[in-house]
């Protein structure tokens, strides 16, 4: 069977070393013949330089409010096949570890019901299964829940948390970040199937402070794992890594508060002027491991652009001692998380997220509404204006 | 009585349990691992207390990927991985290997198959992306096709180590920006420059007037009359092309062939090494849509990535290294001019001013 569409601009897209997603979707056309009009109503874009779906539309699945985003074409006539193209989102393994059988089912699931194509993953983080009709999505839904996967979040709910590969393969993870993950996605499960919030939220959970899944850049609440206690240096790797480059310049210069230097041959660290930044452990893996005392910091209100523009997360807790917590089920954390969501409910308007409503209202209002004491960590410095409104209570 | 027992339906089941995709290593090593290497930009390996090892065989994909591309990396797991592998947040499938004899011959494989192997070190790491035109209603801009260009142009950064550091590229075809695209060190992102058309009678029955108002960041949207019926008017003058409105509204469309292309945005990063984490600032506020292989923009990121190679010291990120040599002299090495659109108006601009006698003369 030939080519259904002719497209020239596309095929263009198939030249070079860098792997083709042209040539994945013709081999997605090849099993779901229906992705023959997403290559055609593709090349029409690339003609006519605008994209050709119409605005949004409702797809769902029945008891769900979220999990899946309706996409219907501008041109359901000349590409029936994309017609109804709707995505599914399905909650990932953390630290997307899979193996093949899984892997093997989900894809004949995608060609049998769906368009063949999949992402791995979305930019939040879910399994994502493109092109299928509304018709379609109660079989995908259940196929998929047969393999012991449920769908992921969208709107204005709780957004499907994700988390570095941590413990699993990171020596540098400062808690099980795949644990918390799974444990509050669990938790919150109503939160992120049934929309109630006034816009999305989102968790991420990285295992240091390299931040891996950029969590303080784009998720509203974000624990990046950090310690309390000494460095532990190995002074014989120093030794190694001193013969191979030059520790002075490459490591010690660069550290932010400048908190390590040499005595004779031997490493020393200022560990209480440490800020957790992990450049010398990056850069002296064999040589130098976080303390004992391990947990995370919170950072709270990073978001893109839209609304109000883009934020990264701020301090709000330097250090949470997860570790101990979690042998309580996080009943610590699921409590502060419960006392911002009411204040967000309370407070919040329609599509603000909660590092814009902490900006309209202030960081020490949101402090009072969620129990929490104003501390310097949470400042780059003390205010520099003098209109302090002093409150009733300094009497 | 029907004989047939009615399937049960699932439903609110929750996550998986990871522990069942981990290998045996994995599990038996399970926050026990002292320190990693990276033997080549391809690979590395992890090294547990015990002495036990695993290597990971990193593989490029474009995220947009078919059920037959699912089977390649299938078969490669089940012949070498005990059918483990995982992706990354970066949109790459990584190879998890016990036994060291299995790192070449899986790359083997996966080169005769086509696949790139790379990605670790000081390389360009895989594209992070939005959907485009294949998939979204709101784009600017494909996305699949620009990271395509700059990929096949930028290939041989993905596969050997060359550069001071490790440069993240990423991409996002509006200003809802879905991703970490804000905060790289290269920052392609879909931007509209015309305002909103409004079409009044669809909006009268799609969209709710008090929430369409609101969605704008600049409060140009205002109540007006149309047609003796209530509707919404924008003011032009202040409008900033976000697409916010169009997000809450169908019926006030903001895409324009002629209008729509991209920005080019550096400096930024994520990690907390060295220095904190931070916005990409605006390099180049616009370059025409120019499918299907976005020259214009292809030789913009070429052009900042050789100034990075050529100046930057070993170990520094892209804004780290235009925050030693200062921003005159960037948009100097770059020829890239600098515009009226780099001075921010918006919220917080003006702590962005040099309040300062400093200046490179």
């Amino acid at each position: 069977m030939g080519k259904k569409h002719q497209t020239p601009l596309l095929d263009e897209l198939k030249k070079g070393k860098w792997i083709s997603f042209v040539r994945e979707m013709e081999r997605a056309a090849e099993k779901s013949e229906r992705t023959e009009d997403l290559l055609g109503q593709v090349e029409e874009s690339y003609r006519d330089k605008v994209n050709h779906w119409k605005h949004g539309g409702m797809a769902g699945v029945r008891g769900y409010g979220a999990g899946m985003v309706g996409r219907f074409s501008e041109f359901p006539d000349k590409y029936p096949g994309i017609k109804e193209c709707h995505s599914m989102r399905i909650i990932p393994s953390a630290g997307f570890f899979y193996n093949t059988d899984f892997l093997r089912k989900l894809a004949d699931i995608s060609e049998k019901h769906a368009g063949g194509l999949l992402n791995f993953h979305g930019a939040t983080g879910n399994i994502q299964i493109l092109g299928m009709s509304q018709a379609e999505a109660e079989d995908v839904f259940q196929a998929v829940a047969e393999l012991g996967f449920d769908l992921g979040g969208s709107g204005s709910d709780l957004r499907t948390p994700s988390c570095c590969a941590g413990q699993a393969r990171c020596e540098f993870a400062n808690y099980d970040t795949m644990k918390i993950c799974r444990h509050l996605t669990e938790e919150y499960l109503d939160e992120l199937h049934r929309p109630a919030f006034n816009y999305k939220f989102k968790f991420k959970f990285s295992g240091c402070a390299n931040d891996c899944v950029a969590s303080a850049a784009r998720s509203d609440l974000a624990f990046i794992g950090t310690w309390k206690d000494k460095i532990k240096i190995n002074q014989e790797e120093v030794k190694n890594y001193k013969k191979k480059f030059d520790v002075q310049k490459y490591v010690l210069d660069k550290c932010p508060t400048k908190c390590m230097w040499f005595e004779g041959e031997n490493l020393v660290i200022d560990d209480e002027n440490c800020v957790k930044c992990m450049h010398c452990i990056n850069e002296l893996p064999k040589a130098l491991k976080a303390g004992d005392e391990r947990g995370c910091s919170i950072l709270i209100g990073a978001k893109a652009p839209l609304v109000t523009g883009p934020r990264m997360g701020m301090m709000l807790v330097p250090f949470y001692d997860v570790n101990e917590d979690a042998k309580n089920d996080y009943e610590w954390i699921k409590s502060l998380i419960s006392n911002m969501w009411e204040f967000w409910d309370e407070y919040g308007v329609s599509r603000e997220r909660i590092g814009e409503l902490i900006g309209r209202v202030g960081l020490n209002t949101f402090l009072e509404g969620i129990g929490l004491e104003p501390i310097p960590e949470m400042v780059e410095h003390p205010r520099s204006n003098p209109f302090i409104k002093f409150t009733e209570d300094e009497d | 009585m029907a004989e047939e027992v009615k399937k049960k339906r699932l439903t609110d089941i929750g996550p998986h349990d990871y522990n069942e995709y981990l290998s045996p290593v994995i599990k038996k090593n399970y926050g026990k691992w002292a320190y990693h290497e990276i033997l080549d930009p391809g690979t590395m390996v992890h090294v547990a207390e015990s002495g036990d090892k695993i290597y990971t065989v990193r593989m490029g994909s474009p995220r947009l990927v078919s059920g037959s591309f699912v089977r390649d990396i299938c078969d490669i797991a089940d012949k070498y991985c005990g059918g483990h592998l995982r992706f990354t947040t970066r949109n790459n499938v990584e190879f998890l290997i016990e036994d060291e004899k299995n790192v070449s011959p899986l790359k083997k494989d996966l080169e005769k198959m086509g696949y790139n192997v790379g990605g670790i070190g000081n390389i360009v790491a895989n594209i992070v992306h939005t959907q485009g035109w294949v998939h979204c209603h709101t784009s600017a801009s494909d996305a699949s096709g620009v990271v395509k260009s700059v990929m096949d142009e930028l290939y041989e950064y993905f596969i050997e180590d060359k550069l001071p550091s490790k440069v993240r590229i990423a991409f996002a075809c509006c200003l809802n920006m879905c991703g970490s695209v804000s905060s790289s060190d290269i920052a392609i992102v879909g931007t509209h420059r015309k305002p909103p058309r409004i079409d009044a009678e669809r909006l009268r029955n799609l969209c709710e007037i008090p929430s369409t108002i609101a969605a704008c960041p600049t409060n140009s949207i205002r109540p007006d009359t149309v047609d003796g019926k209530p509707g919404v008017k924008v003011n032009e003058e202040t409008c900033v092309f976000c697409g916010s409105c169009y997000t809450v509204c169908p019926a006030m469309p903001i895409a324009n062939a002629e209008n729509d292309g991209l920005s080019i945005w550096v400096g930024g990063k994520v990690s907390n090494a060295r220095t904190k984490p931070t916005f990409s600032k605006l390099a180049i506020p616009f370059i025409p849509n120019d499918p299907p292989r976005w020259p214009g923009v292809v030789n913009a990121v070429k052009t900042i990535l050789n100034e990075y190679k050529k100046g930057a010291e070993p170990g520094e990120r892209v804004g780290e290294w235009i925050d030693r040599i200062g921003w005159p002299r960037f948009f100097k090495l770059t020829g890239f001019p600098f515009t009226k659109y780099h001075i921010d108006d918006f919220r917080l601009a003006e702590t962005t001013m040099n309040y300062s006698s400093h200046a490179r003369l």
